[in-house]
C-alpha cells in the first residue's frame, strides 16, 4: 500500500518538473539559440545544432567596430531615446496622477476613463496622424520624434498605475504636510515620491523596455541610419548582397541590445517585486 | 495664543449640510473639547478651523482677523491626527523638523534646538534617529504631538488622538496631554473626541455637538450639573443618566425626569420607586445595580463599595430631591 502511494507521489512530482522543464525550454530557447548563433560564422550558421559548437567573436567585432558601421551610434540613440522617454513620462505621470488622485475637479473620472481608452488604440491606427503631427512640429528624423511618440504611448499606462498607487497613500500624511506648510510641489517631491519608489521603478522600467524594443514608430519616423534606434537598425542590417541575410551579425546585435535590459531588471529586481505587491503604506 | 471666533459657520459637501450654522467663541489659552456622537460634525468643525476644509458660509476669526481664506500653514496652527500621519520615510527628527525646514531663513541650529526641546518635553529624545515603523503606537503618537509642538503653534488641534491606542496607553497619554496644556498655558487647544471621559477630564470647556449644531457649551461641571437638554444630559456622565417618563415623571410635573445613577439611593422602605434587580456589576471601588422598573432602558444605581444584591431582588429606591432634572416634551430643562 505504502509503496503505491510513494510511486504515485513520485510520478506526480516527476510530471510537475517535466512541465516546468517544458515551459522553461520554450521560454528560453529563442534567446539561447540567438546566443549560440551569434558565436558562429561562415557556413556554420546554416548547420542546425543545439549545443554551442564554436566561440567566435568575429560577429561581435564586426557589429561594434567595423569601419562605417553605425551600430554603436544606433545603440546610443536607443539609450538616449529610452532614457529621456522614461524621465519625461515619469515627470508628467507623477504630476498628473497627483492631480487625478488628490485634487477634486469636475470630470475627473471621465478624464481617467479617457486616458485608459486612449491606450487601447493600436499603434498602426494613429501612425498616419502622428506622422503628420511630427512633420508639422519639424522633428521628423530626429530622436525627438521617437521620444514624443513613445511618451504619448507610455503615459496612459504610467498615469493609470501611479494614480491608483497614489490614491492608496493615506490622506492624513498629505494633510499633515499641508499643515506643515508644504506646497503641492513639495508634497509630491519630498513626501510622495519617496513613498512611491517601487511604483516609479516598476512603471519606469516597463516604459524603458517598451521604448527600447519599439519598432514601428522607429521605422516610420526616422529615415537616416544615424538617427535609427537599435531594433530598426537590426531589422535593416544587410549583408554583402541583397540575397544574403547576415544572421551572425543580427544575432550578435540582438544579444548586445538585450544585455542592458537584463542588467536593469537585475538591478531593480527587488524593487519590482515589492512594487507589484505593495498596497498601502502604513504611517 | 489666539482667541477663535466662529460666526454662523456652515459647511456642506454637495447637497449634504454637515455644519449648520455654528456660533462659538474659544478663549485664549483655553482647552476646548468638541464632543458628540459620530457623524455630528465635530471632526469637520476642527478641519474648518485648521483650514483643511473650506467654509461654505459664515466667518472664522483668529484674534479678530478673518482667516476664512488663509492657508492652514499661515494660521499658526498645528494638528495631531488620529492615525499619527507621520512621514514613513523620514526619521523622527526629520518628521519633527519638516515644517521648519520648509520655512525660509531658518538656520539648522535653531531647528535642532526646537526639535530637541519638543523631544525632551515628550521624552522621545532617544528615538530621534528611528523611523516611525520602529516605534510603538504610543511612541508614534508622542512623535506626532512633538511634531506639532516644534511648530510653536498658537492653536493646537487634536483629532481623536487617543482612539488608536489601547486602554492603558490612552489614560497615560491623556495625562500627558493634560500636562502639556499646563506647560503651554499660552496655547489655545481644541480637542475632538467621542469619549466623554476624555472630554470631562481634559477640558476647560466642552462643546457638545449634535447634527452639525452646538447643543451646549460650558465647563464640565456646568454640563454635568445643568445640562441644557436631554441629549447633553444623556451624553455627559458615566454611567448614563437614567430617564424616566410617563406617570412617574408626571408626578414631578415633567414629561421626562432624569436622575444620575450616583444620585439614587436604595432605601429599606417607603422608596419613591421600586424595581427588580436584573444585573449587577462590581468594580471594587463602586458598583452598579441595574433595575427593571418599566422604563425603556434599565435604571442604573451607582453604589459605593461592593454590593450584595442578586438578580430577582426587589428593592426600593429614592432619587435625591435636589438632583432631579426635569425636562419638558421638547427635551428642554424646566427650572
Amino acid at each position: 500500500m505504502g509503496s503505491t502511494i510513494n510511486l504515485w507521489k513520485l510520478t506526480k512530482s516527476a510530471l510537475f518538473y517535466l512541465l516546468v522543464a517544458v515551459i522553461v525550454v520554450i521560454a528560453v530557447f529563442p534567446f539561447y539559440y540567438a546566443i549560440i548563433t551569434s558565436f558562429k560564422s561562415g557556413t556554420d550558421l546554416f548547420r542546425i545544432s543545439y549545443w554551442p559548437t564554436s566561440f567566435d567573436f568575429s560577429n561581435y567585432r564586426e557589429v561594434l567596430f567595423s569601419p562605417g558601421g553605425q551600430f554603436p551610434r544606433n545603440f546610443l540613440n536607443s539609450v538616449f531615446v529610452a532614457s529621456l522617454t522614461v524621465i519625461l513620462a515619469l515627470f508628467l505621470a507623477v504630476t498628473a496622477s497627483f492631480a487625478l488622485s488628490r485634487v477634486r475637479f469636475r470630470g475627473r473620472s471621465l478624464l481617467l476613463m479617457t486616458i485608459l481608452a486612449v491606450s487601447m488604440f493600436p499603434q498602426i491606427a494613429v501612425l498616419a496622424g502622428l506622422f503628420e503631427l511630427i512633420r508639422f512640429l519639424g522633428i521628423y528624423n530626429t530622436p525627438w520624434a521617437l521620444i514624443f511618440s513613445y511618451t504619448i504611448f507610455t503615459l496612459p499606462f504610467t498615469v493609470w498605475v501611479l494614480t491608483t498607487f497614489m490614491r492608496d497613500l493615506p490622506v492624513e500624511i498629505e494633510e499633515a504636510a499641508i499643515v506643515d506648510g508644504a506646497t503641492p510641489w513639495v508634497i509630491i517631491t519630498r513626501v510622495f515620491m519617496p513613498l512611491m519608489w517601487p511604483a516609479l521603478v516598476t512603471t519606469g522600467l516597463l516604459a524603458f523596455i517598451s521604448a527600447w524594443n519599439e519598432f514601428l514608430f522607429a521605422l516610420t519616423f526616422t529615415s537616416s541610419n544615424a538617427t535609427r534606434t537599435v531594433p530598426v537598425a537590426i531589422g535593416l542590417l544587410s549583408g554583402g548582397s541583397r540575397f544574403e541575410i547576415p544572421w551572425g551579425l543580427i544575432m550578435a546585435a540582438s544579444v548586445i541590445v538585450t544585455v542592458p535590459l537584463v542588467v536593469l531588471v537585475l538591478v531593480f529586481q527587488r524593487k519590482i517585486v515589492s512594487g507589484l505587491t505593495a498596497g498601502g503604506v502604513k504611517g | 495664543m489666539a482667541a477663535i471666533e466662529l460666526r454662523n459657520v456652515r459647511k456642506s459637501f454637495g447637497a449634504v449640510n454637515v455644519i449648520k450654522g455654528v456660533d462659538l467663541d474659544v478663549r485664549k489659552g483655553e482647552f476646548m473639547v468638541f464632543v458628540g456622537p459620530s457623524g455630528c460634525g465635530k471632526s469637520t468643525l476642527l478641519r474648518l478651523i485648521s483650514g483643511l476644509e473650506e467654509i461654505t458660509s459664515g466667518d472664522m476669526l483668529f484674534d479678530g482677523q478673518r482667516v476664512n481664506d488663509l492657508a492652514p500653514s499661515k494660521r499658526g496652527i498645528a494638528m495631531v491626527f488620529q492615525s499619527y500621519a507621520l512621514y514613513p520615510h523620514m526619521t523622527v527628527y526629520e518628521n519633527m523638523a519638516f515644517g521648519l525646514t520648509l520655512e525660509k531663513g531658518k538656520d539648522k541650529e535653531e531647528i535642532r534646538r526646537r526639535v530637541e526641546r519638543a523631544a525632551d518635553m515628550l521624552q522621545i529624545r532617544q528615538y530621534l534617529d528611528r523611523l516611525p515603523k520602529q516605534l510603538s503606537g504610543g511612541q508614534r503618537q508622542r512623535v506626532a504631538i512633538g511634531r506639532a509642538i516644534t511648530r510653536d503653534p498658537k492653536v493646537f488641534l487634536f483629532d481623536e488622538p487617543l482612539s488608536n491606542l489601547d486602554a492603558a496607553l490612552r489614560v497615560a497619554t491623556r495625562i500627558e496631554i493634560a500636562k502639556l496644556h499646563e506647560e503651554m498655558d499660552n496655547v489655545t487647544m481644541i480637542y475632538v473626541t467621542h469619549d466623554q471621559v476624555e472630554a470631562m477630564t481634559l477640558a476647560d470647556r466642552i462643546c457638545v455637538l449634535r447634527d452639525g449644531l452646538v447643543e451646549q457649551v460650558g465647563t464640565p461641571m456646568e454640563l454635568y450639573e445643568n445640562p441644557n437638554s436631554v441629549f447633553v444630559a444623556g451624553f455627559i456622565g458615566s454611567p448614563k443618566m437614567n430617564f424616566i417618563s410617563g406617570d412617574k415623571a408626571a408626578a414631578y410635573g415633567a414629561e421626562t425626569v432624569g436622575v444620575r445613577g450616583e444620585h439614587i439611593t436604595i432605601v429599606p422602605e417607603n422608596g419613591t420607586w421600586s424595581g427588580k434587580v436584573i444585573h449587577t456589576e462590581n468594580l471594587g471601588a463602586d458598583s452598579y445595580v441595574y433595575l427593571e422598573m418599566g422604563t425603556e432602558e434599565p435604571v442604573v444605581v451607582r453604589l459605593d463599595g461592593v454590593n450584595t444584591y442578586k438578580s430577582g431582588d426587589v428593592v426600593q429606591i429614592s432619587p435625591m430631591a435636589d438632583k432631579i432634572h426635569r425636562f419638558d416634551s421638547a427635551g428642554k430643562p424646566m427650572r
